[in-house]
């Protein structure tokens, strides 16, 4: 690492948030100024000191990181071969990698005198964090959620109403995490003069995949310290999963430019990728715009936009991060996808082997790990990110089991 | 000389602005959208936005929203819309039609393509709402070597400083949003979009049109005692929602003839 890098994959993106063909700013004029002041601000904040020292005393103190990284020896043993090792994303505050990059922001909005708070949200996670650090600073915040998501994942809308704010049901399209950003957009189109817009997934228009990424390679800098300390190297795999892709994006970056490491992102398959009922947009999408930046893309002939599916909220849509569209066509990172039904087995088994309880999100990274560590050999290892708990999903996950609770 | 451009010279001959009706294509559906074309001219519009239906329409309200909707479901796509354009222009070879809609569709047809078939069938302009300055090349280079006007739009957030950006590339007309937000959920303030459009029009050296909030003849009146035109969409759309076939859109047309005879009452030009 000590030769300048030129041809770097984690140089981007460039002055006008291009990852290659992807990224840029696909927002409406009104928007445009404020897109260009936030990445003024952002980048003043990212060459403030005291910035980062705020950030860094409240990842520690309120967040709980640094997260550990667990061997997890019973499910190693199970799958019988590489060695696996779990992010314990799921054991930050508010249970999940989403208040890495809330805090960030929040701390940016403040910086920029934004007194109002919005965000959308497809599993609550995101929205639960963003209503978290809202209350911490005292700002006002709405969450816009689909209807659908607001049923399945009931549990995180009470906490957010608990944790004072304010959640709007959004009744539009297929009433996912999709239309959720829609309404978002919309509202801050209407309230651009005092509203932050923290955006949950490396999405949108830049600064914001690039500004997600950074508040989230959090997880990859521990990781890569973490297993130096404990193995003294480098794992042969790293694996996340991709939704929007703010997890795993957080998670590979800093492992971009070690060749040695493979890098395996997992998309949720829902009922297969070959049925018209899944969320694998790289896997089978194709380059288009939406929500600000062009990116791989579920849609039709036509250019509308299709509905995901998945079991797992948080990785229902129909887009993904542009980095992640980048880094697929570089060949730098690999994608593959789970169904719901393997994301449920691999769900089940981390509770009985582990006693972890893990979101259906970071159970299709699981289903891949389940499925690759048996044909690696007992010297590989697997770092793979637990980006969240699954205690919001047990409703889902009784009824996909067919029992009642 | 365009026809964008004719028709603005002609109206400023006799001293008038634009009347500038919106509707989304295919809602309810293609026959009814092309006799609401047909008759839209007789009616007193001067140029007509026709809006291209997208799935995740972003910058528009409820009204919009639906009528996408609508339009999608009964299969409108941008192949159809060219007929539908094609078709129009069989009777009409002068008033222009303005594409309004977002980027996604576009991409998916071929961008070069696409504006290439635009022109051929009678399209005169683009109105791409997410594609800004800094991202449009790509469709307006293509554009203009077919003789498309791609229209700029300037907001209340569009300063001095960015309204160079805003200019350089403009054709057609300067669409100005009156309001900070999306299509038909505020009201405009006539001061500050008084102010904002002399503004716009001592800069611009293009015709500017004001649109996003305009509602009833008294505004659209309001408005262009100072615009150079006035675009009205969530009004005439919400009126379209309650046809359901060409047989029906005789009270669309009455209330198109009561903006378009405000628009053109003649006004003290500001």
């Amino acid at each position: 690492m000590s030769t300048p890098k030129p041809n770097s994959f984690r140089n981007g993106p460039d002055a006008h948030g291009h990852f290659g063909a992807y990224g840029g700013r696909f927002v409406a004029e009104t928007l445009m100024p404020l897109v260009l002041s936030l990445e003024k601000a952002y980048e003043a904040a990212k060459a403030d000191p005291a910035f980062h020292a705020e950030l860094a005393g409240l990842l520690k103190n309120y967040v709980g990181r640094e997260s550990p990284l667990y061997f997890a020896e019973r499910l190693t043993a199970h799958l019988g071969g590489a060695k696996i090792y779990l992010k314990r994303e799921d054991l930050n505050h508010t249970g999940a990698h989403k208040i890495n990059n809330c805090l960030g922001q929040i701390l940016l909005a403040r910086r920029m005198g934004k007194t109002r708070i919005i965000a959308e949200t497809g599993a609550g996670q995101h929205g639960v964090a963003t209503a978290t650090v809202a209350a911490r600073f005292g700002l006002p915040c709405i969450v816009y959620m689909g209807e659908v998501d607001m049923e399945r994942q009931k549990p995180n809308v009470f906490r957010m109403r608990l944790l004072g704010a304010e959640v709007r049901a959004v009744t539009s399209g297929s009433r996912t995490l999709k239309d959720a950003m829609n309404e978002a957009l919309r509202d801050w189109v209407a309230n651009v003069h005092d509203t932050f817009y923290i955006i949950g997934s490396a999405a949108g228009p830049h600064p914001y995949p690039a500004m997600v990424r950074d508040f989230q390679t959090v997880i990859g800098n521990e990781m890569r310290a973490q297993l130096r300390a404990v193995e003294d190297r480098l794992p042969n795999l790293v694996v996340a999963c991709v939704g929007g892709g703010s997890n795993a994006i957080g998670t590979f970056h800093p492992f971009l430019d070690d060749a040695a490491v493979e890098i395996h992102g997992v998309e949720a398959a829902g009922d297969g990728i070959d049925t018209p009922r899944h969320a694998a947009t790289i896997s089978k999408g194709s380059p288009g715009v939406l929500h600000g930046a062009r990116s791989y893309l579920l849609q039709d002939r036509d250019g509308q936009v299709l509905e995901a599916h998945s079991i797992s909220a948080g990785l229902d849509y129909p887009g993904v991060g542009p980095e992640h569209s980048w880094l697929r066509d570089s060949g730098r990172v690999q994608y593959f996808s789970a169904t719901d039904r393997e994301a449920l087995e691999a769900f089940t088994l981390l509770c009985r082997l582990e006693g972890i309880i893990p979101a259906l999100e970071s159970s299709h990274a699981l289903a891949h790990v389940m499925h690759v560590a048996p044909q690696m050999a007992k010297d590989k290892i697997i770092a793979v990110t637990l980006s969240g708990r699954g205690d919001k999903d047990v409703f889902s996950v009784a009824s996909a089991l067919g029992e009642e609770i | 000389m365009s026809r964008i451009a004719s028709r603005f010279a002609a109206l400023k001959k006799r001293g008038r602005a634009a009347f500038i009706p919106f509707i989304t294509a295919g809602d309810p559906n293609v026959e009814t959208t092309l006799a609401l074309l047909n008759r839209l001219p007789s009616a007193g519009a001067d140029l007509i936005e026709l809006g291209v239906p997208f799935s995740d329409p972003m910058a528009d309200g409820p009204a919009i929203q639906a009528s996408s909707q609508r339009a999608l479901k009964a299969g409108m796509t941008l192949t159809r819309l060219l007929d539908l354009v094609r078709a129009f222009r069989k009777a009409d070879g002068e008033t222009p039609i303005v594409l309004m809609g977002y980027y996604n569709p576009i991409h998916a047809y071929g961008t070069a393509r696409f504006v290439k078939d635009a022109a051929e069938a009678g399209v005169d302009g683009l109105i791409t709402v997410d594609l800004p300055p800094e991202e449009d090349e790509m469709l307006r280079v293509p554009a203009s070597t077919h003789g498309l006007d791609i229209v700029r739009l300037a907001t209340p957030t569009t300063d001095d400083k960015r309204l160079p950006a805003v200019l350089d590339g403009a054709g057609g007309f300067l669409y100005y949003v009156s309001i900070t937000g999306i299509t038909g959920t505020k009201s405009f303030q006539e001061e500050s979009v008084r102010d904002a459009v002399l503004r716009l029009k001592a800069r611009a050296g293009l015709p500017v049109v004001v649109g996003f909030g305009i509602r009833t003849p008294e505004q659209a009146a309001a408005i262009t005692r100072f615009a150079d035109g006035a675009a009205v969409g969530t009004a005439i759309v919400e009126r379209v929602a309650a046809v359901s076939s060409p047989g029906g859109i005789d009270g669309v047309v009455e209330f198109c003839r009561q903006l378009a005879d405000a628009v053109h009452t003649p006004n003290v030009v500001g």
